[in-house]
């Protein structure tokens, strides 16, 4: 389940009770297999943060392996507020993530229904969905481009036959987002899928028995059964992939590289250009610094979440 | 409605409906891998029918302009490496917290804390480690993509193995601890034959992440180091994409998530419902 993990951040207390008998080589061995992992991430998440945070204070120029630094105060912080991309940024990730994760729950909750039901091909069905998730970002992306290219893709050619006009997917701005959208829900769906499955499959079946003896109807049973017993599944994996949602940049990056214009700007896009095309090293932390915050934001608003529905 | 009649006509409709969705999902994979087969001009025709030819194959894994055979060997050691490094230090820390009695509050910050380092975009993460990287010299080098790898990682592995390694009983545990049982012989004969099967899920998963990574690769890898994925993403850049070698690159790039979808298709579907937020 995909509120295991959760579960075990937000609700787990074993960690320190239920102690048995001491013995000897305890404390040596407690620290020798605890101590790689809070190396790492010592060294490889808190030290560069903390480094990302003060570099945001300041203006940084490198020359020749060398940086020289001077101390700006706040006023990257200031600039934030009026920077038009950032915004622009902001705005379509948001957009992005709740469009693609909304589309990606609904379809992946009916073909997880629709999964539940058959007996024969189950197993194939699964293998099928899963192909996506194990493609990476950057291939999906080329995959996408070929196939919503405007002179050759299958799609327009799909619509050559119908009649329909072609359309510029990728290159006209009404569009843009959109078609990263679906690129998303196409490449997301499935883990939705597969989470909502094993869910249902964990449900218990003489609830399902009892209202068939009952008489329910296929809508009934999803209606009061099936809805009520996967709403903290479906409010905790809708909350995590909102947050993870925010951290595009492969299909983007591919796809259509932020445009046209400001289009499909999203903040990951936003930030790889600060950092890594203008060098604006002290500028792009500070941007990172206010992503980080929002993300965590929204982390503490998905945890409390789960935790009010963990009560009912 | 309970007749078989009346169930059959439901089921039929439902198969109708998975099988368009599976046919979605295949469809833009299939069409791409067969554009790998294609000369350029078949392709901007929009032939439907077409010989298959090879060159595309030859040119991307044997032309003296590409590196893609390096890019796959490069992957192939970071994604290895990091996934062996990433499993044994999740693993020891994952049992670590979970049974040799740490206070809670170091528990809960730390896992805390990965679950906020999980959320943060890995290209905010890959400025500092580039950062930190040129100075020792680890820019441009597999160690330092390996432990960014290793470090990207760690959280996922380290929530999925905290699920196996509280299946462990406890009590098989302290009885071996009775019979003398240092941590070491304990690890290696009661707690690894236990947790094997969600090692092997990890260790899929984790390989699988490794290989896809880009964001991180891309900033932290140069010609010589440079991934699959980074090599993938070049070819949207030039000027005039080749798109035929750019489809049989995609090809072959997937070849090892087809491979183990294949081979161990109950580990990935354990590893991906067992606590991956990914």
């Amino acid at each position: 389940m995909s509120t295991a993990s959760v579960a075990t951040l937000a609700g787990d207390r074993t960690g320190g009770r239920k102690a048995g008998a001491a013995f000897g080589d305890d404390r040596l061995w407690r620290w020798l297999t605890f101590s790689p992992a809070l190396a790492l991430m010592l060294l490889l998440s808190v030290l560069p943060l903390a480094n990302l945070f003060v570099s945001s204070f300041q203006d940084i120029t490198w020359a020749g392996g060398d940086s020289t630094r001077s101390f700006v105060g706040l006023s990257h912080y200031r600039a934030l507020g009026s920077d038009a991309l950032f915004r622009a940024g902001l705005v379509n990730t948001f957009i992005f993530a709740f469009c693609a994760v909304a589309g990606q729950m609904v379809l992946g909750l009916g073909l997880a229904l629709l999964c539940s039901k058959v007996t024969r091909g189950r197993v194939l069905y699964r293998a099928i969905f899963i192909l996506p998730i194990l493609i990476p970002g950057i291939v999906i992306g080329a995959i996408w481009k070929l196939m919503l290219n405007y002179d050759f893709g299958l799609i327009n050619q799909g619509l050559a036959l119908l009649g329909v006009m072609q359309h510029d997917w990728l290159g006209s701005a009404e569009t843009a987002l959109l078609s990263v959208i679906v690129v998303d829900i196409w490449h997301w769906t499935p883990f939705c899928f597969l989470l909502f499955l094993a869910g249902i499959e964990s449900l218990p079946q003489d609830i399902f028995e009892a209202a068939k003896v009952d008489g329910a109807k296929p809508w009934q049973e999803f209606r009061y059964i099936t809805l009520p017993l996967m709403i903290p599944t479906i409010v905790v994996t809708f909350a995590f992939r909102l947050v993870l949602a925010f951290k595009v940049f492969d299909e983007v990056y591919l796809l259509t590289s932020g445009g046209p214009g400001t289009a499909t700007e999203v903040v990951s896009f936003t930030l790889y250009q600060r950092f890594f095309t203008e060098d604006r090293i002290g500028y792009g932390s500070a941007m990172s610094v206010a992503v980080i915050f929002l993300v965590s934001l929204l982390l503490v608003i998905a945890l409390s979440a789960r935790r009010g529905l963990g009560r009912t | 409605m309970n007749g078989p009649v009346s169930r059959q006509g439901r089921i039929a409709p439902t198969h109708l409906v998975l099988v368009t969705a599976a046919a979605i999902v295949i469809a833009p994979v299939a069409w791409t891998v067969a554009a790998g087969f294609r000369t350029q001009i078949s392709l901007l025709m929009g032939e439907f029918l077409f010989s298959p030819v090879w060159f595309n194959f030859a040119e991307v894994l044997f032309s003296k302009t590409s590196d893609f055979l390096l890019n796959y060997r490069n992957s192939l050691i970071v994604g290895i490496a990091s996934t062996a490094l990433c499993l044994a230090v999740a693993t020891l820390a994952a049992w670590s917290l979970h049974r040799m009695r740490w206070p809670g509050w170091i528990v809960h910050v730390f896992l805390a804390w990965t679950l906020i380092f999980h959320m943060i975009p890995p290209v905010a993460l890959a400025s500092a480690w580039y950062a930190m990287a040129r100075p020792v010299g680890l820019d441009n080098t597999f160690i330092g993509l390996i432990l960014a790898h290793t470090t990207l990682n760690l959280p996922m592995a380290l929530w999925l193995m905290s699920v196996f390694v509280r299946d462990v009983p406890r009590e098989l545990e302290e009885a071996a601890r009775m019979d003398g049982a240092t941590t070491p012989i304990l690890l290696r004969h009661v707690v690894l034959p236990i947790i094997a099967p969600g090692l092997a899920a990890t260790a899929v998963l984790t390989f699988v992440f490794s290989w896809n990574e880009f964001a991180v690769a891309l900033t932290l890898s140069m010609k010589q180091t440079a991934t699959v994925p980074v090599a993938i993403a070049k070819f949207a850049q030039d000027f005039e994409i080749q798109y035929t070698q750019m489809a049989a690159s995609a090809a072959l790039s997937i070849l090892p998530a087809l491979l183990l979808l294949l081979v161990a298709q109950r580990y990935i579907v354990k590893g991906l419902t067992q606590g991956a937020v990914k």
